[in-house]
């Protein structure tokens, strides 16, 4: 089985406060990882360090074959990211933002044009690649900043809450997108607070407090705590949580 | 929150004590080429009134000059040979002031008291005699003969457009990338953090640059302040200030994540102090001594004065390494704090 994600006992202490508290856990190429737990769990710091924005505190953590502590700028090259903030530059048009992430990513002018017009194909946005993309309707800008989060192809692409604030029919669509891309070796690293979503992913990983407290696919997590839904594993989890929610 | 309780109390203070354009202790140069009875006995009632302190160490009009450019005296009182003389037998006498006018209301009031009290001991050495004395006051201003406001205003817009544009523009482009998210994204991505900061800035240092060529080309021929001094060292240190600017931008921009923060640090706590404490609506001189310390950390008074000098008195580099220095001082501990705080902020 091949890794992309390896991650051995990795923490990220502030002064005396433990954010991750030796995280250990192995993503396989083209898989789909959701990464769940409360507000204040430690998830984005966790996802930061992966993404090499922050430098771990101790363990060890390789992303796409890197080190996050010494090849956080390769580790840059090779992901994509999207926060739960919507994240493209509303005041250029559609066409425009697609360009500069390719342009930042150090992609040629044929790349960004092939890539562009397949981008714009799939999401039947002919008629709006001209306009402005704050004038698009949420689940349309969620989708095309997913596109241009994996615009570079790269081999990993980490998802932060993604459809927060989206509707259920374009939340489908997302994830249809997500499978998509996983099947094209995609890798995807996705956190989010909807149950259901995460029973469409693969694996699924809990965290509690710093720690992850369960590691397993949705089915197996269920079985695991003898209930028939995501909802219920999750809530027995988190009301152990010693940290309030922020 | 610190802001808004203390911005009202700032805010009286430097206006209370800063928005006075009287003169007090000002150094003045005697150059007395008679050193009579009249001549010793005037600079004496100077030297006593509380406007003046009288410095004497000036023997040639070059003197004179050399302590203008200096910038230490912004009047200089000369007598003429056999002052006591002319005033005993011809009855009449001339004085000349001379005055650095290149903040023409200071060099106003200065001329004014100094002849307030030269007319002073004129009217009292005249008691009870039939013919009156008459002490002539002959007035200089050096740099502008017209008494121009212009020239005092156009460096001091220079700072002040400069100021606003490279440090709140910087700060609210920035911070706005950090509100829509983009700045994540950005950072995410395999560009180096140093070449976000200065490819945001890069635009606004050549948007700054037409500005500074619009101000001159309008202030020389419209409004009638030529440039005394070199044009490319008067850009070349326009550069230097617009770099402190911009890292200025920088420093409240890592500090704050919201536009309006962004925009109100940068007008309450860059653009007023530009306004008040760089010499250019009210004479540090005169300012109580506190506020004169704390000019000392308003960049634009340094870049005020170099204007000033290069631009006006048409001096050369010699005349103002010091304050490039400074603002070189400035520009790189501004740059090292934000480093250090945006560092920390990726951490």
């Amino acid at each position: 089985m091949e890794y992309v994600i390896q991650a051995e006992k990795l923490s990220k202490t502030f002064g005396e406060f433990k954010a991750v508290d030796e995280i250990s856990f192995q993503v396989s190429k083209g898989e789909i990882f959701g990464f769940l737990g409360a507000n204040g769990a430690g998830k984005t710091t966790a996802m930061r360090m992966l993404c090499g924005l922050s430098i771990p505190s101790s363990g060890k953590a390789t992303v796409a074959g890197f080190d996050v502590y010494k090849q956080t700028e390769l580790i840059k090259k090779n992901i994509g990211y999207m926060s739960q903030k919507f994240s493209l530059y509303e005041d250029l048009t559609v066409k425009e933002n697609m360009q500069f992430y390719g342009g930042i990513y150090g992609k040629s002018n044929q790349f960004i044009k092939e890539k562009t017009a397949a981008i714009i194909e799939q999401l039947s946005l002919q008629n709006e690649a001209g306009k402005l993309v704050g004038s698009l309707p949420l689940g349309w800008k969620q989708k095309l900043a997913f596109s241009v989060a994996i615009f570079h192809e790269p081999a990993i692409v980490f998802l932060d809450e993604p459809t927060g604030g989206v509707d259920p029919v374009t939340r489908r669509e997302f994830w249809g997108m997500i499978y998509q891309a996983a099947d094209r070796g995609i890798t995807v690293f996705v956190t989010t607070h909807y149950m259901d979503e995460a029973e469409y992913c693969n694996r699924v990983s809990i965290m509690v407090d710093g720690r992850i407290e369960a590691l397993d696919s949705p089915h197996g997590l269920k079985k695991t705590f003898g209930t028939d839904s995501m909802d219920s594993v999750f809530l027995k989890l988190a009301r152990g949580a010693a940290r309030s929610a922020d | 929150m610190f802001i808004l309780l203390g911005m009202p109390i700032v805010e009286i203070i430097i206006f209370g004590f800063a928005l006075t354009n009287e003169v007090k202790n000002s150094k003045i140069a005697v150059f007395d080429q008679s050193a009579d009875q009249a001549s010793v006995a005037i600079t004496q009632e100077l030297n006593a009134s509380r406007y003046f302190d009288v410095v004497k160490d000036i023997h040639s009009y070059s003197d004179i000059d050399a302590a203008f450019r200096k910038g230490t005296m912004k009047l200089a009182v000369v007598f003429p040979k056999n002052f006591h003389e002319d005033l005993l037998h011809l009855n009449k006498a001339q004085v000349q002031l001379i005055a650095d006018a290149s903040d023409p209301n200071v060099a106003t009031t200065l001329t004014n008291y100094a002849t307030a009290i030269i007319l002073d001991y004129q009217d009292r050495i005249t008691q009870g005699r039939e013919v009156p004395y008459t002490i002539k006051t002959e007035q200089r201003m050096l740099y502008n003969p017209q008494l121009k406001g212009a020239y005092s205003f156009v460096p001091g817009v220079m700072a002040m457009v400069l100021m606003l544009i490279c440090t709140m523009m910087t700060a609210v482009t920035i911070v706005k990338e950090k509100e829509t998210g983009t700045m994540e994204i950005m950072l995410v991505s395999p560009l180096q953090p140093f070449k976000i900061i200065v490819a945001k800035a890069v635009p606004y240092l050549l948007l700054s640059l037409i500005n500074i060529a619009s101000i001159l080309l309008l202030s020389t021929f419209v409004l009638g302040v030529p440039i005394q001094g070199n044009l490319l060292l008067l850009i070349g240190e326009g550069v230097l200030f617009i770099i402190t600017c911009l890292t200025l931008g920088l420093l409240i921009s890592t500090s704050t994540d919201s536009q309006q923060t962004a925009m109100f640090i940068s007008l309450t706590g860059m653009f007023l102090p530009t306004v008040m404490l760089s010499g250019f609506m009210f004479p540090i001189e005169n300012m109580p001594r506190f506020l004169q310390i704390i000019s000392n950390i308003v960049p634009a008074r340094w870049f005020y004065s170099i204007v000033k000098d290069v631009m006006i008195k048409g001096l050369g580099f010699t005349a103002v390494w010091k304050e490039t220095l400074i603002l070189v001082g400035m520009t790189l501990a501004l740059l090292a704090l934000s480093i250090k705080k945006f560092k920390i902020r990726l951490a």
